[in-house]
């Protein structure tokens, strides 16, 4: 398996979506490829990084402001509902 | 290596429960579907629109149209895929009209050989929560994902920050399972390098800029 093999599978290898054997071609690539094993890991923290960062939170005062204003609307526009 | 686990789901049944209830009229069904999801509304409407603003006005806008076209709601897929693919289109159009002199689409494919080449292959240690303040990190986090083409910053933010399937994904932004695929691992590798510059082990420093 080359890097450029390697890497198209990345996705699929992180996300644990792959069958077994393939799964174990590209770990024996990761074994001996410094390069492709740094790749993958930084990838992985990079994913986690962003998951656990709880970057652009909605604040709590915000929420209940915005949720009064959405149940507003809905009960004033509900005549609008549509029909299927 | 471990593989990235995928966010933990309320069970359908009990959500399903909920529509069929706002449907026949419960205002208090939808209020529960609203406290439920508003969270992931806005961080979705706010990493595609990048402004705080455009966000609030996302969120109440999607829960007002979903509100208002539940009886159109196939129930087909789960309610959130509905209700993201909902707050994906308000958020684009947001971004179309503050941003008119850019191409904003979901189609849009930057292909070009070298964009998801790793070039930066230093490892990064320690974590870079160990690395930087809390408020530091969620800059630097902010800043290098804004960065993205729209595409690949809205793949990637149902994929792996909320956690959608790449089933979902495909589903609320009316793409190929392919294209969701492709324009994730560009998107994972292109953070990843720019991300790099801030986290990278560096022997002797202080791995700050």
């Amino acid at each position: 398996m080359t890097c450029s093999e390697f890497l198209k599978e990345l996705t699929d290898y992180l996300d644990g979506a792959m069958d077994a054997q393939t799964k174990a071609e590209l770990e024996d690539h990761l074994q001996w490829c410094h390069n492709c094993y740094v790749v993958c890991n930084t990838t992985k923290m990079t994913i986690e990084v962003y998951r656990e960062s709880h970057l652009y939170e909605l604040p709590e005062e915000l929420r209940g402001k915005l949720r009064s204003a959405i149940l507003k609307k809905c009960k004033c526009g509900g005549e609008s509902k549509g029909q299927s | 290596m471990a593989t990235i686990q995928p966010k933990v789901e309320e069970p359908a049944g009990d959500e399903l429960r909920l529509v069929h209830a706002a449907k026949a009229g419960d205002i208090s069904a939808f209020e529960e579907l609203v406290k439920r999801y508003d969270r992931n509304v806005f961080r979705i409407a706010q990493h595609i629109t990048q402004n705080r603003e455009d966000a609030e006005d996302v969120v109440q806008d999607a829960f007002l149209k979903a509100y208002q076209n539940l009886a159109n709601f196939q129930e087909q897929s789960k309610f959130y895929t509905w209700l993201v693919r909902i707050a994906v289109n308000e958020a684009l159009m947001r971004l179309r009209r503050r941003r008119p002199e850019r191409m904003v689409s979901l189609d849009e494919d930057i292909k070009t050989e070298e964009d998801s080449m790793p070039r930066e292959v230093a490892d990064w240690a320690p974590n870079p929560e160990q690395l930087y303040s809390q408020g530091e990190l969620k800059e630097i986090l902010g800043k290098t994902i804004q960065g993205l083409p729209t595409s690949f910053r809205t793949v990637f933010v149902l994929r792996d920050v909320e956690g959608l399937s790449t089933e979902e994904t495909a589903d609320a932004l009316d793409l190929s399972i392919p294209a969701v695929k492709s324009r994730l691992l560009r998107a994972r590798l292109q953070l990843r390098e720019r991300l790099s510059k801030y986290f990278k082990n560096r022997v002797g420093g202080d791995g700050k800029q």
